[in-house]
């Protein structure tokens, strides 16, 4: 038959002839696997179509093209294509100061900008060897985890979207959302371009006032998600669309470098803020929630159940919060010029791994600058996960995996 | 963990004559690194993984790094024996041409033992025509993409790679953006600033902008 | 049983469609722009500059000294400084402007000025007729007053007011020294006393635009408070803040 698919499995022509070098293919979802889903002498059976989804569609949330090969309803093949957002971030970080980058980086993940500005900032202290104060660090994992709510927020609001149930869920995840919105705002000066981090601390010292309603907002908030699980968590038709849909193996999530909610949903568990322990984050007691089937649906769970994490976490930082600077007062920023080096520094953002890759030559500009965006290489699996189901189903798994396009394409 | 030079020993012992060199990082991060001769580099990248005692089964980052040709002056003082018989210090610039090439970065954790990083590094010959590196992707599909954009952007060809094209630029695109010496093209729309460097460059393309009210900052 | 789930999520919804006739926590919409919300104190949008006294020109605390304009990430700021007669460059801006349609409004440039003269608007509602010049922001049309500084951010201005104050008190104790020293040093000499204004130099290094000196009665501009200071009418702020309206 001419019309079935080749043994194109995405790439095993290039591959060396030795075993042990085949690339890493979820059992689930391997291509011959997706191609065998109907019978080859099915009176039926058509020419496979080409379906280029994007970059202009409302459920790739930017834009993303998905170029899909379909037999019938079911996704035989399936190519990610994007860059429609590319800037070349990275060499803007080597045309400009350590300082001036930090604006830049909200732009990368523009739903959590906070963790963006928290990541540079430790690969910078690592790099010229400061250290944030103790009330920085504090506030920056109040931030840090309010940002991680908020994104959270918008991901599982823009989920259900993706589902077909249009907007009340998703307007409810922002109504929540823009109360979040509204305190950094008053705290930082914008509702998401925050450049609130610096080396050594942060910028300004949230008042009292605004510790206190910070604090009222996390309070109520275990509130609002169980009036949300309420909504949607039982819901039969999410459990029937979410459940055994897009399964990831943990074996081929952790060759492929799957970070974040997506690769806990698989049941191993890694977490930057347990592995790493950066801040202030050993002092914290949370637990880190972890899948156990990789699909759909535990993404969904890992979400909600990272939110009360979250908020446990946020009521030990509004406990604990000390007094103190803000920011080192010998903190050098502006003019900053470390010694010839390399650091890597990362943090969990709320889709995964965040890290900066910085070289410096000794001179203002780093001499390589490097964003290692989790949303990006969570995408790699995005194939695997989609074979062998329908059209509907990849747009919410590619809403499950939690993409934003200003990071994938920098 | 073991440190970087123990690791370098496991793995010359088990690979007995393998390029394996210990990069010192001399900032405050310490994070040291390995670099590995192309030969052998993916055997030793599979047994990163695999090894018990390592289990770096996770590829966090890898990126490509640019360096360019240097010029590096040195200057030395030599005698010079002058004509009335005496012996005179002059300095003297030699000057050596430092060989570019590229450089892929690998950032390895491991996730079974929560240790790391490990940052392995492979070099290019040059810049130009040996820019082929063996590509990790079949140890760590982590870098698939990554290494897909470490060639659309620095230009390193990973051989091996099961689908080695173009990621962020578009295919037809010539040169590869994140190299020290890239030009960008000359397609440059005139846009409202008050910028010299952009306004002179503006003044190749259009006739003087009809702003009056910017004339005095264009000039 | 089977939809009972969906039946659970019904139920939440009418709660809040119901909610939402009384409780403003459900509905969080302001029907702009008849209605606004008090913007926070902390809210930025784009750069202005200060100006102390009367003249939005004369008055301006920028001294050019194109701190800002390197240190801003997308280079949109571009200043040109002013030359006396004799080409010598006076501490005032020729050319102040900032391309509105590169700026990200990030605020570096207020954290690098030494001279408090740039600060951060809160307009919000900038919208040109013309894609190009429209969107360049002038000297004149950035010049706004200190008291419109204290009317978008009383605290913030209020700290500065009060450094400024006391930085001028600092250099004109300075000064006074360095007059009486010089006097001091005059009088040893037993030479022709010229008590001329030797307090000029310092009044340069003074943050300030405010003249350290009193008596230069040219240019005429009172100590930077908010009660001395008149409200000259700043011509991007045509609009005054709104009052909080919530609904």
């Amino acid at each position: 038959m001419q019309n079935e698919p080749t043994s194109s499995a995405p790439g095993l022509a290039g591959t060396p002839a030795n075993s042990s070098f085949d690339i890493l293919h979820s059992p689930l979802g391997s291509p011959q696997q997706g191609a065998s889903v109907r019978e080859v002498n099915d009176p039926f059976h058509g020419d496979l179509l080409e379906v280029s989804m994007g970059p202009h569609h409302p459920s790739t949330h930017g834009v993303f093209r998905m170029v899909a090969t379909l037999d019938g309803e079911i996704i035989v093949k399936l190519k990610p294509v994007f860059g429609y957002l590319h800037r070349n971030h990275e060499k803007l970080g080597e045309n400009t100061t350590y300082l001036a980058s930090m604006p830049y980086t909200d732009r990368l993940d523009y739903l959590a900008g906070m963790t963006n500005n928290w990541a540079y900032a430790l690969a910078v202290e690592k790099l010229s060897g400061q250290v944030a104060t103790e009330r920085a660090e504090y506030v920056r994992v109040i931030v840090g985890e309010m940002m991680r709510i908020v994104n959270h927020c918008c991901l599982v609001g823009f989920l259900f979207n993706d589902l077909g149930t249009s907007f009340t869920p998703l307007l409810y995840a922002f109504r929540e959302r823009e109360k979040f919105l509204d305190l950094f705002e008053e705290l930082t000066g914008t509702r998401m371009m925050y450049n609130y981090q610096r080396f050594g601390g942060c910028r300004v010292d949230p008042t009292p006032e605004w510790l206190a309603k910070a604090k009222a907002l996390i309070d109520g908030f275990p509130r609002f998600l169980d009036e949300y699980e309420q909504f949607l968590t039982g819901n039969e038709i999410m459990l029937a669309r979410t459940q055994g849909v897009g399964r990831l193996s943990p074996e081929l999530a952790i060759n492929a470098g799957i970070t974040g909610p997506v690769l806990r949903a698989t049941g191993v568990g890694y977490d930057i803020r347990k592995v790493d322990g950066y801040g202030v984050y050993p002092r914290f007691d949370f637990r880190v929630p972890i899948g156990d089937h990789g699909d759909t649906y535990d993404r969904y769970m890992m979400r909600i159940l990272e939110m009360r994490e979250s908020v446990k976490i946020l009521q030990q930082a509004f406990r604990d919060l000390p007094a103190g600077p803000i920011i080192d007062p010998k903190a050098k920023n502006r003019g900053l010029r470390p010694k010839a080096g390399e650091a890597y520094g990362r943090i969990e953002g709320p889709k995964g791994e965040i890290g900066f890759y910085l070289i410096s030559d000794g001179s203002t500009n780093p001499y390589r600058y490097r964003v290692r965006p989790p949303s990006f290489i969570n995408l790699t699996v995005l194939e695997d996960m989609c074979l062998g189901h329908s059209v509907a189903d990849a747009v919410v798994i590619l809403g499950s995996i939690d993409i934003v396009l200003g990071e994938v394409d920098r | 963990m073991q440190s970087i030079e123990q690791i370098r020993d496991l793995i010359v012992a088990r690979f007995p004559g393998a390029e394996v060199t210990v990069i010192q990082n001399p900032g405050p991060a310490a994070q040291h690194s390995l670099l590995l001769g192309h030969a052998q580099a993916r055997d030793i990248a599979l047994f990163l993984r695999d090894e018990p005692s390592l289990k770096l089964d996770f590829c966090s980052n890898a990126t490509g790094v640019d360096w360019p040709e240097k010029e590096i002056v040195e200057t030395t003082k030599v005698k010079v024996a002058q004509p009335d018989g005496t012996e005179k210090l002059v300095e003297q610039k030699t000057k050596r041409l430092q060989p570019g090439y590229l450089e892929a970065v690998y950032h390895l954790y491991s996730m079974a033992l929560k240790h790391g990083p490990v940052v392995i590094r492979l070099r290019t010959g040059n810049r130009t025509d040996a820019v082929s590196l063996p590509s990790l992707t079949p140890v760590w599909r982590s870098c698939e993409f990554q290494e897909r954009e470490i060639f659309d952007l620095f230009g390193i060809v990973f051989e091996g790679h099961p689908d080695l094209r173009r990621i962020l630029m578009w295919d037809e695109f010539k040169d590869h953006p994140m190299r020290k010496d890239y030009v960008e093209p000359d397609d440059y729309e005139w846009e409202p600033t008050p910028h010299d460097a952009v306004l002179t460059k503006a003044k190749g393309h259009y006739p003087a902008p009809g702003s009056t009210a910017n004339a005095e900052g264009g000039m | 049983m089977l939809g009972s789930g969906i039946i659970k999520g019904l139920a939440v919804t009418a709660k809040n469609f119901v909610g939402s006739f009384h409780d403003p926590e459900r509905l969080p919409t302001v029907e702009y722009p008849e209605k606004r919300l008090t913007l926070p104190e902390a809210y930025r949008s784009f750069p202005f500059l200060v100006f102390d006294g009367e003249n939005a020109i004369d008055g301006l605390r920028c001294v050019a000294c194109k701190m800002c304009e390197n240190e801003c990430p997308p280079q949109c700021i571009y200043i040109i400084p002013e030359r006396d007669e004799k080409g010598r460059p006076v501490k005032k801006p020729k050319v102040f402007d900032i391309d509105l349609s590169v700026c990200m409004g990030c605020q570096i440039c207020v954290e690098v000025c030494p001279f408090d003269s740039i600060k951060m608007d809160q307009v919000f509602e900038v919208a040109a007729t013309n894609r190009f010049e429209g969107l360049i922001a002038h000297r004149e049309m950035l010049a706004k007053s200190n008291t419109y500084y204290h009317q978008i951010r009383p605290t913030e201005a209020a700290e500065v007011d009060t450094r400024l104050a006391e930085e001028k008190r600092l250099a004109e104790e300075k000064a006074k020294a360095a007059a009486a020293a010089k006097a001091a040093a005059a009088a040893k000499a037993a030479a022709a006393p010229k008590p001329v204004a030797t307090t000029a130099p310092a009044s340069a290094t003074a943050p300030a635009a405010a003249p350290a000196s009193p008596a230069k009665p040219a240019v005429a501009a009172p100590s930077p408070s908010p009660s001395s200071s008149s409200s000259a009418a700043a011509p991007m702020a045509a609009a005054p803040k709104p009052p909080a309206t919530t609904p």
